[in-house]
């Protein structure tokens, strides 16, 4: 009887335990959401934007994101889609990277030569990413979906989500897959449900409190290929840009409220 | 029958139009680069992924006893007892390096088992995609057969639920027989804080 009550009364306290630790994490949510140092990295995007580059010394400022070139306003929530010049479908890193080679008349080497960065030093794509998602923000998620390439880069989207793979036989699902569970204390959201979907996607890029980084969703696509013990996925592929082709797609509807703010 | 016809018998195909687990391996092997450890044979699948991806995760159940029997054999027992240090175990439960193209080849792995598992009630922070395993030992005993039980699990989950999101920690050489008796013993041991 005793140690039942023991028990009991342990049990209690590790719920509130739990539950204090998860409204502290709450809490600091709320805090960073109110003034979000993704600011920062949008202001140094604008500067790269702008500034002239590569062997044909001109800006990015020419670039066709999709909506005609150098408009900025709705282009990032209307990605992926398919581009005609480049005949494929395109997120808007590998957008980027087209203007940088085309446009700018850069190798695809040197301008892939740091595409994730530091806490000190952000990559190229990191501040593009935060400038020009920051132009959508209001604007509702919608992404293409009529040409056959993009329908074929949605359905080969959704196979990698489920793809068995790697040398711990993951896929997406095995972490994403059931509502309401979590890797430690980080909730993991159902990505190919709509309503999960929606808040994560409507959120990215982001500012990444824990690294001080700023974060890109190719960026997420490599670190969970990595944390799934695959090799390397390459940045701005075929299987990249489809993954992030499917999530958004699963979102479509959303308003762009990002770039976020992630723990 | 064949396990190949077995396999054609029993696996739903695909919808028209939707790619294969065939063209996603061919996307991925033209997409994806080896790094550090991580080689391009892990784009492969093996029978087991191809199965479980291809039903969802729900085999036929006569196609999931027969490639669990498979997995099964894969499980080596080393001789004596199974069960090592619960210290040690609570060391490499707590872990959740290994393998990563980032992860130096020949450093320790861990086993990731916080990451799913609830295991000592000291622990908070756990993850919920497997079951809790407080208190595991408490009713199960740590006889011989329970022992054989968990260290198979840990060895190779597939051999017992096929489709199980959890890795095959030593059929995947995460893990050395070492590392998983300390992790049996962090299950079982009556000592350890799993079981207290």
């Amino acid at each position: 009887m005793r140690l039942a009550t023991l028990a009991a009364l342990a049990a209690c306290a590790t719920l509130a335990q739990a539950q204090d630790t998860a409204r502290e994490i709450q809490r600091y949510r709320q805090m960073i959401a109110e003034g979000s140092p993704a600011e920062l990295f949008e202001l140094e995007g604008e500067t790269l934007w702008k500034k002239p580059q590569g062997p044909k010394n001109v800006s990015l400022e020419r670039c066709d994101l999709g909506e005609g070139a150098g408009v900025l306003k709705g282009a990032y929530v209307h990605l992926p889609r398919y581009f005609k010049d480049a005949d494929r479908v395109m997120d808007l890193e590998a957008r980027l990277l087209h203007c940088m080679t085309t446009l700018q008349g850069r190798s695809r080497a040197e301008a892939t030569r740091r595409v994730f960065g530091s806490a000190d030093r952000p990559s190229e794509f990191e501040s593009l990413s935060a400038y020009i998602a920051a132009q959508s923000r209001g604007v509702k998620i919608q992404p293409g979906m009529s040409h056959p390439k993009e329908k074929a880069s949605y359905e080969l989207g959704r196979a990698l989500y489920f793809q068995r793979v790697g040398a711990w036989d993951f896929s997406c699902a095995s972490c994403h897959g059931e509502e309401g569970k979590r890797i430690r204390m980080q909730e993991l959201p159902v990505l190919y449900k709509p309503e999960s979907a929606r808040p994560v996607i409507a959120t990215w890029p982001a500012y990444r409190v824990s690294t001080s980084q700023f974060i890109t969703l190719q960026w997420r696509m490599n670190d969970c290929y990595r944390q799934m013990r695959t090799p390397e996925p390459t940045f701005a592929s075929e299987t990249t840009v489809a993954l992030i082709h499917f999530l958004t797609a699963t979102a479509r509807g959303e308003t762009y409220r990002g770039p976020g703010n992630k723990r | 029958m064949s396990r190949a016809a077995l396999l054609l018998a029993l696996v739903a195909l695909p919808a028209l139009g939707e790619p294969t687990p065939q063209d996603v391996q061919k996307v991925m092997q033209h997409d994806f680069h080896a790094r550090g450890q991580a080689g391009m044979d892990r784009v492969v699948q093996d029978g087991v992924q191809r199965v479980c991806t291809e039903s969802h995760d729900r085999p036929p159940a006569e196609l999931a006893k027969a490639l669990q029997a498979d997995q099964m054999k894969t499980i080596v027992y080393p001789q004596g007892s199974l069960l090592g240090d619960w210290q040690r175990g609570e060391a490499i439960a707590q872990s959740g390096r290994g393998l990563t193209w980032n992860d130096k080849p020949g450093d320790a792995a861990g086993g990731s088992c916080y990451n799913c598992h609830e295991l000592s009630p000291q622990e908070l922070s756990h993850g919920t995609i497997g079951p809790s395993l407080r208190g595991f030992g408490r009713s199960r005993g740590a006889s011989a057969e329970v022992q054989r039980y968990v260290y198979g699990k840990i060895y190779n989950a597939k051999a017992y639920n096929l489709c199980s999101q959890m890795p095959r920690l030593g059929a995947s050489g995460t893990l050395t027989p070492e590392q998983i008796k300390d992790l049996v013993a962090l299950l079982l041991d009556p000592a350890s804080p799993v079981n207290r």
